[in-house]
């Protein structure tokens, strides 16, 4: 019995992503390896105006003066930089595709696969609309239109360059600087697209935005750049998937979103990451390292991050807030999830420099296999910050004995009327819960899913009902084959 | 056919053995009763019966429904139906008692090739059992077994066990820590769950729940061996003398 086990066991865990496929499609790319001509050629392709070229270019020059951060809990051969191609885009067979008809059918069909709706007319009930990003730039938004009626500007970041300038330089690095990291300083010289959304004062988002992120083609780096602001009394809530083919080599991702909220308005951010996380050996996967953090810049403002993680070889991602507003609001829900050779340091950063300002973090964390999972998480309140209120959940849960999770909460407190909690807690999953589920009729894999999302209900309940449901499969199917 | 057939069964937990030879075999319709003093090998019987892989056997055979339980991995046993009542109910938190019934109840249904219930058609079936066994709805909407008092946690494996409909229930010290009244309510659901098909092995140290669950059958364990059966009269006996007389051997 046990042998037989072990062996379907081992079958599950040989399971294929099942968002490997590759799809067979024409594209524009640039020669690999990064210097100032490889950002000017970028730059030039997407016809983009000087200013826009120089920030690149500075940024840049910045980023060759930097090393890789090596602070987090994470181990991978350098990254050789020259070897990646910074640009590849689909070709279009038209130049730009005006309407869904122009676009390559082979790609629609990717998205179909990738189970995003891009035809409006199968749109659920016009709940959500999409901006896709295939390798690095974007090829579709749907309901465009009706969101233009609102005044809601939403669509790739180039043509937002080109059709909103004054607000894409308004707030392009304001709130991540081309300076601020490593990582974030490549995005900015090479980032290739993304979508930008802004909603305008008073407007509350009537539908959920979407962007789908998929990476194809093969050694190419995918730099995108988000650009979130919601103006004063405004609400939108934004949701983010990504996937890629399953490939021998590892692939770089390093994006960067930035979320600026203006007074009283509010922005709930929610992402679901399944980028391929390499095989049981840790072959292959991608590096996700993003930087991603919100501005409350105005009073009463307020940024939620929800977050899965379930897919990447190794994830680098803190998504943040700062709280300048008085009375603001930050809140960061995580779930990460590591199975075999999968490595998460994640979490996030509290900024408060407002009065009245108050924080949440509930994380989440499960390590399975031989995996490795940290928490990291600063919470900062600064001399100005009256009142200000933190409360920090970090919980840990181990499945299997070869795998470790990791807590590293820093806090930093220079206001005396601060309020600051913190709780961690570590579990092994319960051999006992396990067959008390068996013993009703449930299997292990279903009983280990089924603990598993009992542990991350706090988070689950903060993502949109759509994306809840995805989040609880998506977690099963990231378990299997951890428990034997 | 038997319902369980126990032939010269040994165990072991941590090396250590503990069942050293137990036969016994239950038929349908069948209550029979086991008791034996503390570490004689009560819940070790229930543990391996039920498959939980702490507990290792080591000799003999099981027959469930004459299929050897070796064949059958945990939830295989469930799902063929065989359900223990547990002495210490685990917790799942994040998870509702309802979620998880509807999943213990459809996982079970999947396995013997039953349509899967919806959530009308098992609301129903909660409604019909609520019927048997009594049970509280802020129970079932709470965690599996979390903040539960000790007697909800037991009226919960009855529920549980109306609910999943097996055909042999074993119920591992279920009166033990429950006062008068929550005894009662187990002993009322068990006896409401009877019928000629389904058969139940109740583990007890005291006698005490005999006087509700009247069993046909009882056995005696004495450090992993019974070491005496009887009819129900034999339960009374060992109320007067205790089981002091095997205790010098």
């Amino acid at each position: 019995m046990k042998i037989e086990d072990e062996k379907s066991f081992d079958e599950l865990g040989d399971k294929e992503y099942k968002y490997g496929f590759v799809t067979d499609i024409e594209s524009d790319s640039l020669p690999p390896g990064l210097n100032e001509d490889i950002v000017r050629a970028i730059s030039k392709r997407k016809d983009e105006p000087e200013w826009l070229t120089d920030w690149r270019v500075k940024a840049y020059h910045h980023w060759t003066t930097l090393e890789e951060p090596t602070w987090a809990k994470v181990e991978f051969p350098p990254i050789d930089y020259q070897a990646l191609s910074y640009y590849s885009a689909p070709k279009q067979k038209i130049d730009a595709p005006k309407s869904l008809d122009e676009i390559d059918p082979e790609l629609l069909e990717t998205y179909k696969k990738l189970g995003i709706p891009l035809h409006e007319q199968e749109v659920f009930a016009g709940v959500v609309a999409v901006d896709a990003v295939f390798d690095s730039v974007s090829v579709a938004t749907t309901f465009k239109g009706k969101l233009e009626e609102m005044g809601i500007i939403f669509g790739s970041f180039s043509d937002a360059v080109k059709e909103h300038p004054e607000l894409v330089k308004k707030y392009l690095g304001s709130v991540v600087p081309y300076k601020d990291n490593y990582y974030a300083t490549l995005n900015s010289a090479v980032f290739s697209d993304g979508s930008f959304c802004y909603v305008p004062p008073g407007v509350r988002c009537p539908m959920e935005l979407s962007t789908y992120f998929r990476i194809n083609a093969a050694n190419t780096g995918q730099f995108e750049r988000t650009l979130l602001i919601a103006d004063e009394g405004a609400y939108v809530s934004y949701l983010e998937g990504c996937t890629a083919p399953q490939r021998d080599e590892n692939q770089l991702h390093a994006a960067v979103v930035e979320l600026v909220a203006h007074k009283d308005a509010q922005i709930k951010y929610s992402t679901v990451q399944n980028w391929y996380p390499g095989d049981k050996d840790g072959k292959g996967g991608i590096y996700n390292f993003v930087t991603k953090r919100g501005h409350c810049r105005g009073d009463n403002s307020k940024i939620s991050w929800t977050q899965v993680e379930t897919g990447s070889a190794i994830t680098w991602k803190y998504p943040s807030c700062i709280l300048k507003g008085d009375n603001s609001v930050g809140e960061f829900y995580s779930v990460a999830v590591t199975n075999n050779m999968q490595q998460a340091d994640t979490g996030t950063k509290m900024i408060h420099i407002g009065k009245n300002t108050s924080s949440t973090i509930i994380s989440k964390g499960i390590s399975a296999g031989k995996a490795q999972n940290s928490y990291r998480g600063m919470v900062k309140v600064v001399e100005t910050a009256e009142n200000a209120r933190n409360f920090s959940q970090c919980d840990s849960m181990l499945i299997g004995d070869q795998c470790g999770a990791h807590t590293f909460p820093y806090i930093d407190v220079s206001n005396p009327t601060a309020q600051v909690e913190h709780e961690a807690t570590t579990t092994k999953i319960g051999e006992d819960q396990i067959f008390y589920c068996n013993q009703r009729g449930l299997d292990t894999e279903e009983a280990v899913t089924m603990i598993v999302n009992g542990f991350c209900k706090e988070v689950f309940r903060e993502l949109p009902m759509e994306f809840a449901v995805e989040a609880q499969k998506l977690l099963g199917i990231s378990l299997e084959g951890s428990v034997g | 056919m038997a319902l369980l057939e126990i032939k010269d069964l040994h165990a072991s937990v941590a090396d250590k053995p503990i069942l050293k030879g137990i036969n016994l075999t239950i038929k349908p319709g069948e209550v029979h009763a086991l008791m034996g003093p503390n570490g004689s090998g009560k819940s070790t019987l229930s543990n391996v019966l039920a498959g939980n892989e702490a507990y290792v056997k080591t000799r003999g055979q099981v027959l469930f429904n004459g299929v050897d339980i070796d064949d059958l991995a945990a939830h295989e046993r469930a799902c063929a139906g065989m359900f223990l009542a547990f002495q210490y109910p685990v917790e799942i938190a994040g998870i509702s008692n309802m979620y998880f019934l509807k999943a213990a109840v459809n996982a079970v249904r999947k396995y013997q090739g039953r349509d899967q219930l919806d959530a009308m058609d098992f609301l129903d079936l909660i409604e019909e059992k609520k019927k048997v066994v009594t049970i509280r709805d802020d129970l079932l909407e709470r965690a599996v077994n979390s903040g539960f008092s000790g007697g909800e946690k037991k009226r919960n494996e009855i529920f549980q066990m109306a609910m999943l409909e097996p055909k042999l229930g074993i119920l591992d010290e279920t009166d033990s820590g429950l006062d008068i009244d929550a005894l009662r309510v187990v002993a009322d659901g068990v006896n409401a769950l009877r019928n000629e098909e389904r058969g139940f092995l109740v583990i007890t140290h005291y006698q005490r729940l005999l006087d509700y669950i009247v069993p046909d059958h009882v056995h005696v364990l004495v450090d992993g061996q019974i070491v005496k059966s009887g009819g129900k009269e034999l339960a009374l006996e060992l109320e007067d003398e205790g089981y002091t007389s095997w205790d010098s051997e």
